[in-house]
């Protein structure tokens, strides 16, 4: 299965607005896509819940994974979000 | 011991209606009836169904609570429903069928939380409900939903272990994850009862007005409330200082706590509500409820007709203040003469450091220009106990009611006292107001003396104390030998006097304001007010009951602050009593040997 792993940039770990961003692109990609910490049990990317009780803060290496067709650009794009500082980026609607 | 109130004994005596001077009536009492359902004047068709009461047939007859919110209402009674019991496991069911009905309860969770989302008018309220149903049709709470079942859980069993397994993940996250937390257990007892088909658990919403009875009423229980359809708030437990009676306050509604038997009175029974008496009546049919909701009606016209300072019937007069937070809570609608008792706690509470100097001068001069000329009664910042405030850096202590609060603050760091008494100063140079100022939890004569030091060094000549502590009641002579003025907080007074814990739920008979051991220290202070010709006011939740009201008059009390709505219901009462009523009323209260005897005997003696 096509897995990426990726360390968390936002200072702030994936919590609130980073982990909202997240589970808003996750959603949004064609294909399911899932998230684990470390040696943890894998869960839904597309979950707030899940995502939020993943705990991850700034640094921690997560492993993103999904299958089928568009499996590799669905991976590519999500792992290239959480390796941006999320904090540090503008709010649109602030 | 006080006669604990603990059985649903309907007592037959009914209260005179306002301005029925005829006394107390003997009212046909059922007694407690067991016979659901047979009074034909319950619609059965809401009636049944909903029924979860405890133990016993509904209750019937006229039930006795303590009166927290003034007035009078009538209407149908409709439960809040707690959260659903969770029944024994089943096994062996069909893991398919379970799990399309733990979907099933969910999904319908979710979209009845949308669709309240979209119905509130209040954008804040919406936004939570709306986050509440995303959290309902989570994929990651769905998944675990669909392993239970599995699994082999049936329904109830497998949304319940999922919700507690979130639930968990987030508190061991910690910080403000874990807050969503309590989210969790409100889709669970959402989804649990809709599996089980017990009533939601929350507000009911039967379309239409009624009484709201509940076992007691928690902040997250009532903030959607929609005051346009709840006529009346009747309680099981909680006490006078209890959140329902804050609540019932702000928002005007009658209110009855601590009533014993309430949860069991059949839902959709028409009941009459006396929030004054604490009278809860069942057995009245729509016609009787027409016609006490006319008279509740009339007294409200009469008493939003009257206005101006408060007085009795002979023109005694009775300054009648506000308790506030801030400028915020002034409304323009409500006539009163100043402000009795100005928190200053909410500059200060969410800080990690104190609020500066200049920003308190502002927040002060808005609330003293809010009333030019008039009374504004500042109390210093009260700290400590519920109220711990990060920037003071105090330690855990293992009895904070007892402890570094209020005053005492002053102790570790007088700067915090000093900076906030300089702003008051200076707010009342920039706004020409002469304002009063008084410290919480003043305990002795020394303490009163080094206040009182501090604010007169800056300026300020009206500095008074709050009375919370009972030897500080005690010593009310000596105190106001150095003070201008003294200020009753009959909310911590009680709590003091009686070794109660004013959060504890139990004791709520303890924390009555009508006790007469409390009565008594009130009336000390007031005698030692008039030998010494200084105010003497009442700023708890006791001045803001209007059957209570005219017996702290009666003790020689010559201010009471309230919140706004309860100004004009005590204006009233005190408008119907002469002064010699009121200190008839205080004798009669002071002889009594509990509180439900004192106010079932001041009730009885009418007004005027």
């Amino acid at each position: 299965m096509p897995e990426r792993t990726v360390v968390i940039a936002s200072r702030t770990g994936l919590h609130a607005r980073p982990a909202k961003l997240f589970v808003q692109a996750a959603a949004a990609q064609g294909v399911p896509v899932r998230i684990r910490l470390g040696a943890g049990r894998s869960v839904p990317a597309d979950s707030m819940l899940a995502v939020m009780a993943l705990g991850a803060e700034h640094g921690a290496e997560v492993v993103l994974e999904a299958e089928g067709p568009g499996a590799d650009a669905a991976l590519d794009s999500l792992a290239g979000l959480l390796s941006r500082d999320l904090d540090a980026e503008e709010a649109p609607d602030a | 011991m006080p006669e604990p109130t603990a059985a649903p004994v309907p007592l037959s005596e009914t209260a005179p209606l306002p301005g029925n001077t005829a006394g107390t009536g003997t009212a046909p009492g059922t007694g407690t009836g067991t016979d659901p359902g047979t009074d034909p004047r319950v619609d059965p068709g809401t009636a049944a169904g909903t029924d979860t009461a405890a133990s016993g047939g509904p209750v019937t007859g006229t039930l006795r609570g303590l009166g927290v919110g003034p007035g009078r209402a009538a209407g149908r009674v409709f439960r809040m429903a707690g959260p659903p019991p969770l029944p024994a496991p089943v096994r062996g069911r069909d893991p398919g069928r379970e799990r399309r009905e733990a979907l099933r309860a969910l999904a319908a969770v979710a979209s009845e939380l949308e669709a309240r989302a979209a119905a509130a008018s209040d954008p804040a309220a919406s936004a939570i409900l709306e986050a509440q149903s995303f959290i309902a049709a989570d994929p990651g709470l769905l998944e675990s939903v669909e392993g239970n079942a599995a699994a082999g859980m049936d329904a109830a069993h497998a949304v319940d272990a999922a919700c507690a397994g979130y639930r968990e993940a987030l508190l061991a996250v910690g910080g403000l994850i874990a807050e969503r937390a309590a989210d969790l257990d409100d889709i669970r007892n959402r989804a649990v009862a809709e599996v089980l088909g017990l009533p939601v658990p929350g507000v009911p919403d039967p379309g239409h007005p009624f009484v709201l009875v509940a076992d007691d009423l928690a902040p997250a229980d009532t903030a959607g409330l929609d005051t346009g359809t709840v006529l009346a708030l009747v309680t099981e437990r909680g006490g006078p200082t209890s959140h329902t009676a804050i609540l019932a306050r702000a928002l005007g509604l009658p209110a009855v706590v601590s009533c014993p038997g309430a949860t069991r009175i059949g839902e959709g029974t028409w009941v009459s509500v006396d929030g004054t008496t604490g009278e809860v009546r069942t057995g009245i049919g729509e016609e009787e409820a027409a016609e006490i909701r006319r008279r509740a009606t009339a007294d409200r016209r009469r008493r939003a007709a009257s206005g101006g300072p408060g007085r009795t019937a002979d023109g005694h007069p009775v300054e009648l203040l506000l308790n506030i937070g801030s400028a915020a809570d002034l409304r323009p609608e409500v006539e009163a003469e100043g402000v009795g008792l100005f928190r200053t706690e909410f500059l200060f509470l969410d800080r990690r450091e104190a609020p500066g100097f200049d920003e308190q001068v502002a927040a002060y001069e808005e609330v003293f220009r809010a009333f030019p000329g008039g009374k504004v009664v500042v109390r210093t910042l009260d700290a400590g106990s519920d109220k711990p405030l990060p920037f003071l850096g105090a330690g855990r202590e293992p009895n904070p009611a007892l402890g570094v609060r209020g005053l005492r603050v002053a102790r570790g760091r007088p700067a915090v006292l000093d900076t906030q008494l300089d702003a008051i100063a200076e707010a009342a140079r920039m706004s020409g107001a002469e304002p009063w100022v008084m410290a919480p939890m003043v305990s002795t004569v020394a303490e009163a003396d080094d206040f009182a030091a501090r604010a007169r060094a800056r300026g300020l000549t009206r500095v008074g104390a709050m009375i919370e502590v009972p030897a500080a009641a005690l010593r009310a002579d000596r105190l106001l030998e150095r003070l201008d003025f003294l200020s009753l907080g009959t909310n911590d007074l009680s709590q003091y006097a009686f070794a109660a814990d004013r959060q504890h739920g139990e004791l709520a008979d303890l924390l009555d304001p009508w006790q007469p051991g409390l009565l008594r220290l009130v009336s000390e202070c007031a005698r030692a007010g008039r030998a010494a010709g200084k105010p003497i006011g009442v700023c708890g939740e006791a001045a803001a009951d209007p059957l209570l009201a005219p017996v702290l008059v009666g003790l020689g009390v010559t201010s009471l602050s309230m919140s706004a709505p309860s100004v004009a219901p005590v204006r009233d009462a005190l408008a119907l009593r002469s002064l010699e009523r009121c200190r008839n009323d205080a004798r009669t209260a002071l002889e009594a040997d509990d509180p439900a005897r004192a106010r079932q005997a001041v009730a009885a003696n009418g007004p005027s």
